[in-house]
């Protein structure tokens, strides 16, 4: 039951965007994000949710993803939106109480939830494009810099890259632990929030017990293979920045543009 | 030929908890391995053989006496990685020894540690694992794959540092038969078709059996060293110390309390089967007359 949890959400394929330099694909991100907030008026979300359709047809993930990635932050749409329609003063629309709705209300309602929804639609297309570790990759040479005034880039890396490869041994390891204490007569599905927690005890235990000696074997593990932290450390896989990074990077800066463009000469909306 | 691990006089003890006395784990071995040699130790739970084995490549010190890796003092600090890439190690768990994510990217930790150039790496890597078989796995993540394939990835991640010797603790203890014959298939070859020196530690006796040489080990000390024709021979003095010998060993052990002639170094069951073979006719022939 437990096998069920996929870590990350990649959705593992040949396509262009799979094929992306993970550093090129973090800043592609970046750059969206900047698109999106640049956008100030309804044309220039268009461009922004123009990219997001190529961008998904590119990938081969299929839209209802969309639909998945949206649905943990709806309530935040929607209390946004609701904030906005009410709150925001300006021509009357509709009167009742001390409730009020406005034209720009409305607007400023409609263009932050497209902007919010975009957002999490183009962020998630990062992760169901780019394995972890690769996304793991990406980070630590993008934050190379960052070795120079001290801060730990290898050793950040390096752990998120062993709790990838740990979490599925660890996830087993947790069945397992449960079915023993079930065939124990433990019980874990009945009672309440406290019963439960309860019931939980006798599982983190000895799985907390298993983890450390795995830490202290894989440590050792690590010696033996002369593991001495991130210096001089070289690495097998070279991330090339090629053609189809310079396209997609292109395309970006071209919808940046565009919502420019639309910014300085379309109408403003108000 | 040098040997390519030489220990002297070498004692060790943990350091010891407060208020406790420290125990010696290890007390006065010798041992030289010689290139190529294929090399079992025997030695029944906590007799100190994983001790002895993390002496061989700078894991441990020793308290006395002195290992020496090639020719190296284990205790000169500069020449540590020197020593680790000359002599690998491989452990029980293979879950807790696979760091990365992805099979070829953990072959290729210990050559990105030791700051090899790329190009280099893929070409090592690639060596590493088709020398184990498991090139076309290259791409799979460690969680996919059988006990028996893990336990060569963490081989082959040895390997890839090219050492001249491995040493593998309990490598088979956590596999299936199945897995354990494709381990125990893949050392043999390094061994044979690359000429890497081999001491293997292990509970299985059969194991032990087609080893070169056969080392028991008992409370922290040297108790044989020999062929294992010669060692298992010792029935009596194994018996002792808590270990067994191969079945046929045994049987022909028992056969030959009972006054029976059997030869004394049996330890294969082809051996056993023409030993025996061989007392039916005899006796058959008594018979007749
Ligand atoms: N890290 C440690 N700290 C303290 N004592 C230890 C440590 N590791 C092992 N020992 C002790 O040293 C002795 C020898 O242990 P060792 O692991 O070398 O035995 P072993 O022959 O490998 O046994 P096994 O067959 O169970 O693997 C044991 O009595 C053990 O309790
Ligand atoms: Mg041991």
């Amino acid at each position: 039951m437990l096998k069920d949890i996929t870590i990350g959400q990649y959705f593992p394929g040949k396509s262009v965007l799979h094929r992306l330099d993970p550093r090129v694909k973090i800043i592609l991100t970046f750059l969206y994000i900047v698109v999106l907030f640049a956008a100030s008026n309804p044309l220039g979300l268009l461009i922004g949710i123009f990219f997001l359709i190529v961008a998904y047809g590119v990938s081969r993930v299929p839209p209802r993803m969309i639909l998945k990635s949206l649905k943990p932050v709806l309530p935040i749409i929607l209390f946004t939106t609701l904030l906005n329609v009410f709150f925001i003063e300006g021509e009357i629309l509709w009167h009742w109480a001390f409730l009020t709705i406005t034209k720009e209300g409305v607007a400023t309602a409609v263009i932050m939830s497209v902007r919010i929804a975009c957002l999490i639609a183009g962020t998630s297309l990062l992760t169901y494009t780019t394995s972890p570790i690769a996304l793991t990759d990406g980070l630590e040479r993008l934050m190379g810099p960052l070795k120079k005034i001290r801060f730990p880039v290898h050793e950040l890396a390096m752990m998120m890259t062993i709790a990838l490869r740990f979490i599925p041994t660890l996830i087993e390891e947790t069945d397992k632990i449960m079915s023993a204490q079930k065939a124990r007569g433990a019980d874990m599905e009945s009672g309440g929030l406290m019963q439960r927690a309860k019931a939980l005890v006798p599982v983190l235990i000895p799985l907390f017990v298993s983890a450390f000696r795995r830490a202290d074997e894989l440590a050792m593990a690590m010696e033996c293979r002369c593991y001495r932290g991130g210096e001089g450390r070289t690495r097998m896989k070279q991330l090339h920045v090629g053609g189809v990074d310079a396209v997609c990077t292109l395309f970006v800066l071209l919808c940046l543009a565009g919502v420019i463009a639309v910014n300085l000469y379309a109408p403003p909306l108000f | 030929m040098n040997p390519i691990i030489s220990a002297k006089d070498v004692t060790f003890a943990y350091p010891a908890y407060e208020g406790e006395a420290s125990q010696t784990v290890l007390d006065d071995i010798s041992i030289d391995i010689r290139p190529g040699e294929f090399v079992a130790v025997l030695g029944h739970n906590g007799s100190g053989k994983s001790t002895l084995a993390k002496h061989f490549n700078a894991i441990l010190l020793p308290s006395g006496g002195t290992v020496w890796v090639a020719g190296i003092d284990t205790r000169i600090e500069d020449k540590i990685y020197d020593i680790r890439q000359t002599v690998g190690m491989v452990f029980q768990n293979p879950d807790n020894q696979l760091v990365a994510t992805i099979v070829e990217e953990d072959v290729a930790f210990a050559l990105e540690n030791l700051g090899v150039p790329p190009a280099e790496i893929r070409a090592r890597v690639d060596d590493a694992l088709k020398s184990v078989g498991m090139y076309e796995y290259r791409e799979h993540a460690p969680h996919q794959l059988s006990g028996g394939q893990k336990q060569r990835i963490a081989i082959a991640g040895v390997i890839a540092m090219r050492p001249r010797c491995i040493v593998l603790d309990e490598p088979t203890a956590m596999l299936d038969p199945r897995g354990r014959e494709e381990v125990l298939a893949t050392i043999r070859g390094l061994n044979r078709e690359h000429g890497i020196t081999v001491v293997l530690i292990t509970h299985y006796m059969d194991e032990a059996a087609l080893c070169d040489r056969v080392v028991v080990v008992d409370n922290g000390r040297m108790l044989l060293d020999g062929v294992p024709k010669e060692v298992f021979s010792h029935v009596t003095i194994l018996k002792e110390v808590g270990l067994d010998v191969p079945q046929v060993t045994e049987l022909a052990y028992g056969l030959r309390c009972a006054g029976y002639p059997v030869p004394e170094d049996i330890i294969f069951e082809e051996e056993c089967v023409d030993a025996i073979a061989a007392l039916l006719e005899g006796r058959h022939v008594d018979h007749k007359n």
